[in-house]
């Protein structure tokens, strides 16, 4: 076990862990910040997608010392619940179980950054690597569409 | 949906947490005589705070529905509130809904075989309309003219003659007065506003702002973590084991043994995980270890020598084949695979002296109770079932075998604990759906009609994998279904539309298959076999021929079947879980392989509650029978699933989706089952696409093994 010091949705943070743990269970388990979802473990479904320093990483895989920059998580992504990328999730009413939604959105939010007028072929490959079980994909393709609409 | 107070779970809920006083009405949801209702005080209702199956009418208006079924993405939570708040004329905007904990009290709370609403559909709207009628009596009381002139409007009772207007609030303490009417008139269903309208899914705020819903969100201050290394081989048990190195890593608070194996117990996810991995552990042999090789030799024999149990037998089936001018036969197979929800099970159990309080996601609350009370010799009504929100079912959390593990260890260690189940401990733990196989043989005579049809459907732990009074069943004079069914100690279970999600798609493939051996039009061919069912029906039969007609003509005419040049298309029409749904899937060929780019579907389940639920919930069955058809295999070597999690377990991803033409049939029936019917044709209707796109049957699940894929076209499971 070690002390890491680690910024999440702009707090100051400090946990014992040991170095090899991933960032996703120091989210959920040692900062009750439960959004970010465990799916697979090992970087294949998404679910687990936050945002390191703006990109979209999968937390599951992230060791907490390979940890350098902010992170911000589905909790952080606004003060309101109010991106862009939560307002179309809402607005086409994505969810069905939910599970995967969060690394849904945090992929969007990140590739929308990068890439704010998609088409529809890249919308579905930067969503293809998030798995939703539910079979919401095509909600999903639409919510980006909308989210990026949106200013 | 997290506790908190633990002395109050007892009470279940804390009444004033929901409620601001007013009416308060309980229903005996098992029966739909509104005369069984009952008006709580809110003192009463305070001390009866168990009293579960009620909806109130707060002073300050706000109408709280509880809604007792687990809810997995079936929408239940936004579609049971729909009902009731359409009967009882309330603001949805005011409503709002409470998932309910278990309570005998609630009537059928589980959530499985599609059957929720068309089950609850009249208690619902008695409910409504029960509270309407006294909301209505106590205002026409107060403003002293007859009830009769009074009308309601979302969350009001107006006097239209005087212009007189009062809100539910304002009303609802004198309407908890007046008495409980024996009987309530039910609205017309042109009259209904909210049923039928999309509406926005009750819950997307907390899970798009990642609030903790799930049970794997769940936690309580002290709880433990535990994970349990299973057996890796069907057929294997736990000799000893070696937990020393485990023990000794950090974070690890115990190891015991389980009935399914070693439990390990620690402060965090992360460090049982990895302790799990150091565990030694010898494994002996318990029963059958089976390979998919042996399967596949085991389905040959049951076929060609199994002992069958007779299903159904109309006619004199040995004749017609002896007579027949063409006889086609053909077998189909499909593959064990893994339910995978997306959240992997866990639950949380805190045994203590002689009670025990459980958290978190199952099918059937219930069961999961007896289940617990068997295990610890603990009376049910000393064991307390908090839902969470699940992750995905699929029929996976019907079984309770993760709530009895959670149970078992917090006994054993006695300490609150939550057990997870890795990814991999879900994929290799069992309770697939079963891998099955079948013969057809269908008879035909000079002209084409078929006048024979026989179905032998093996299975492992299948049951039976035939539904023998489903079409074709009466529309063929001499028949046969039997089945043959294989114990195997792997694990099989229900999975989404159990059996008919394998039936459907080698029964519409073998349709297709004689339809061309007929030489006649695939669409054409079922629909001259409907109407022989509807004149002239054979023995009994579960589907109603009407509604197949019905959204089979519709399809067809939607997809511009038979009409539209260079396009490529299969057809498939399904009956299950009381609802119809046909689809025409077309094909195009792309580097040599064939896409699948578009679904047409024509569902009828009856009145929709909830059309955006609704579409939802197909076009999301649609994607998972596609996926499934496509990609979906768990084969086994010595007792063991070969694959473990999502890189060796493909399921479909958002480039491989086709888009979807979904319409509804507005039968006049009440609701129907929604959450399984559309996925049991989608995969004859992709395999009929495919067919015509390149010549080649497939015979076999996943399509992606059969050679128009570049597969190797052999058996691979
Ligand atoms: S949990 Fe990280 S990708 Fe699946
Ligand atoms: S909504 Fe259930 S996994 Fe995506």
């Amino acid at each position: 076990m070690a002390i890491f010091k680690l910024t999440v949705n702009g707090k100051q943070q400090q946990v014992d862990v040991d170095a090899d743990t991933p960032l996703l269970w120091v989210l959920r388990d040692s900062l009750h910040l439960v959004g970010t979802k465990y799916g697979c473990g090992m970087a294949q479904c998404g679910a687990c997608t936050i945002h390191m320093g703006g990109n979209a990483v999968r937390s599951c895989i992230l060791p907490i010392s390979a940890v350098r920059q902010p992170i911000t998580t589905i909790e952080g992504l606004s003060a309101n619940g109010d991106h862009p990328v939560q307002q179309a999730w809402d607005e086409v009413d994505v969810p069905q179980c939910g599970y995967c939604q969060a690394g849904q959105m945090m992929t969007a939010a990140a590739f929308l950054k990068t890439t704010p007028h998609p088409t529809d072929e890249q919308i579905a490959s930067a969503m293809h690597g998030n798995i939703c079980r539910c079979g919401a994909y095509h909600r999903i393709h639409e919510a980006v569409k909308v989210a990026s609409q949106k200013k | 949906m997290q506790t908190t107070n633990d002395t109050s779970r007892r009470d279940f809920l804390k009444w004033s947490a929901f409620t601001a006083g007013g009416l308060v009405l309980g229903f005996k949801w098992a029966d739909a005589e509104a005369s069984t209702a009952t008006v709580f005080s809110s003192t009463v209702a305070e001390a009866e705070v168990a009293m579960g199956h009620y909806l109130t009418v707060g002073t300050n208006g706000i109408v709280t529905i509880f809604s007792p079924n687990p809810e997995l993405g079936q929408n239940i939570m936004t579609s049971f509130p729909m009902i009731v708040a359409e009967e009882l004329d309330a603001d949805w905007k005011q409503v709002k809904v409470v998932q309910a904990p278990l309570d005998n009290r609630f009537d059928r709370q589980l959530t499985g075989g599609s059957g929720a609403v068309p089950h609850s559909w009249p208690l619902l709207r008695k409910a409504g309309a029960t509270a309407r009628f006294m909301l209505i009596a106590a205002a026409a009381q107060r403003w002293g003219v007859p009830a009769a002139e009074c009308t309601a409007e979302e969350g009001f009772v107006l006097h239209k003659a005087s212009g007189k207007k009062l809100g539910y609030g304002e009303l609802a303490e004198d309407a908890g007065k007046v008495p409980v009417p024996a009987t309530v008139t039910l609205k017309d269903r042109k009259d209904f506003k909210l049923i039928g309208t999309a509406v926005k899914n009750v819950a997307n705020k907390d899970i798009l702002t990642g609030k903790p819903l799930y049970g794997l969100d769940f936690y309580r201050e002290g709880m433990l973590y535990a994970m349990i290394q299973r057996p890796p081989a069907f057929g294997t048990k736990v000799q000893s084991f070696d937990a020393t190195a485990a023990k000794a890593m950090p974070g690890i608070i115990d190891v015991v043994q389980v009935k399914n194996g070693v439990a390990v117990v620690g402060k965090s996810t992360w460090q049982v995980m990895k302790a799990k991995k150091a565990l030694k552990i010898t494994y002996e042999k318990s029963g059958n270890i089976e390979s998919t090789a042996d399967h596949d030799k085991i389905f040959i024999d049951l076929l060609n020598n199994g002992k069958a149990t007779v299903r159904r037998k109309d006619g004199d089936v040995e004749a017609a084949f002896k007579d027949a001018a063409k006889v086609v036969k053909a077998e189909y197979q499909c593959p064990f695979i893994s339910h995978s929800p997306l959240e992997p099970m866990n639950f949380f159990a805190h045994v203590k002296e002689g009670s025990v309080e459980l958290v978190g996601p199952c099918q059937i609350p219930g069961s999961a109770r007896t289940a617990v009370s068997k295990l610890l010799n603990i009376p049910e009504d000393k064991i307390t079932l908090e839902l969470t929100r699940l992750g995905g079912g699929f029929g996976r959390r019907l079984y309770n075998d993760y709530v009895v593990e959670a149970a078992e260890v917090s006994s054993l260690i006695k300490a609150p604990v939550k057990v997870i189940w890795s990814r991999e401990d879900d994929m290799t733990g069992g309770t697939y759906r079963p891998a099955v196989r079948y013969r057809f043989e269908a008879a035909l005579d000079a002209s084409g009609n078929m006048t024979g049809y026989r179905l032998r459907g093996v299975g492992i732990n299948s049951g039976n994998p035939t539904r023998e009074h489903n079409f074709p069943s009466g529309a063929v004079e001499n028949l046969l279904i039997e089945s043959v069914e294989h114990q195997s100690p792997i694990t099989t279970g229900a999975w989404r539309a159990p059996i008919t999600n394998f039936l459907a798609y080698a029964e519409q493939s073998f349709i297709d298959e004689v339809a061309v051996a007929a030489g006649k039009d695939p669409v054409q061919f079922r629909l001259d076999l409907f109407e022989k069912a509807k004149a002239k029906p054979v023995g009994r039969m579960d589907y109603n021929v009407n509604r197949m007609i019905e959204v089979t003509k519709k399809v067809a005419e939607r997809s511009g079947w038979g009409t539209k040049a260079g396009v490529i298309q299969g057809f498939s029409v399904y009956f299950s879980h009381r609802s119809y749904v046909a689809q025409v899937a077309e094909a195009v060929m792309e580097k040599g392989k064939p896409v699948i780019k578009k679904v047409y579907a024509v569902a009828d389940c009856g009145q929709i509650v909830n059309l955006g639920g609704a579409r939802q919930q197909v076009m999301g069955a649609i994607v998972d029978g596609m996926g499934h058809a496509l990609f979906g295999k768990l084969s086994f070597k010595d007792g063991a699933a070969e694959q473990s999690n999502f890189h060796n377990y493909r399921l479909i991803r958002m480039k491989e989706i086709p888009q979807v033409d979904l319409h509804f049939v507005d039968s006049g029936f009440d609701p129907t089952g929604l959450g399984e019917p559309a996925l049991p044709p989608t995969g004859g209707a992709v395999a009929n696409a495919i067919f015509k796109a390149t010549g080649k049957r497939l015979y076999q699940q996943p399509f992606m093994d059969s050679e128009v894929f570049g597969g190797s076209g052999k058996k691979t499971f």
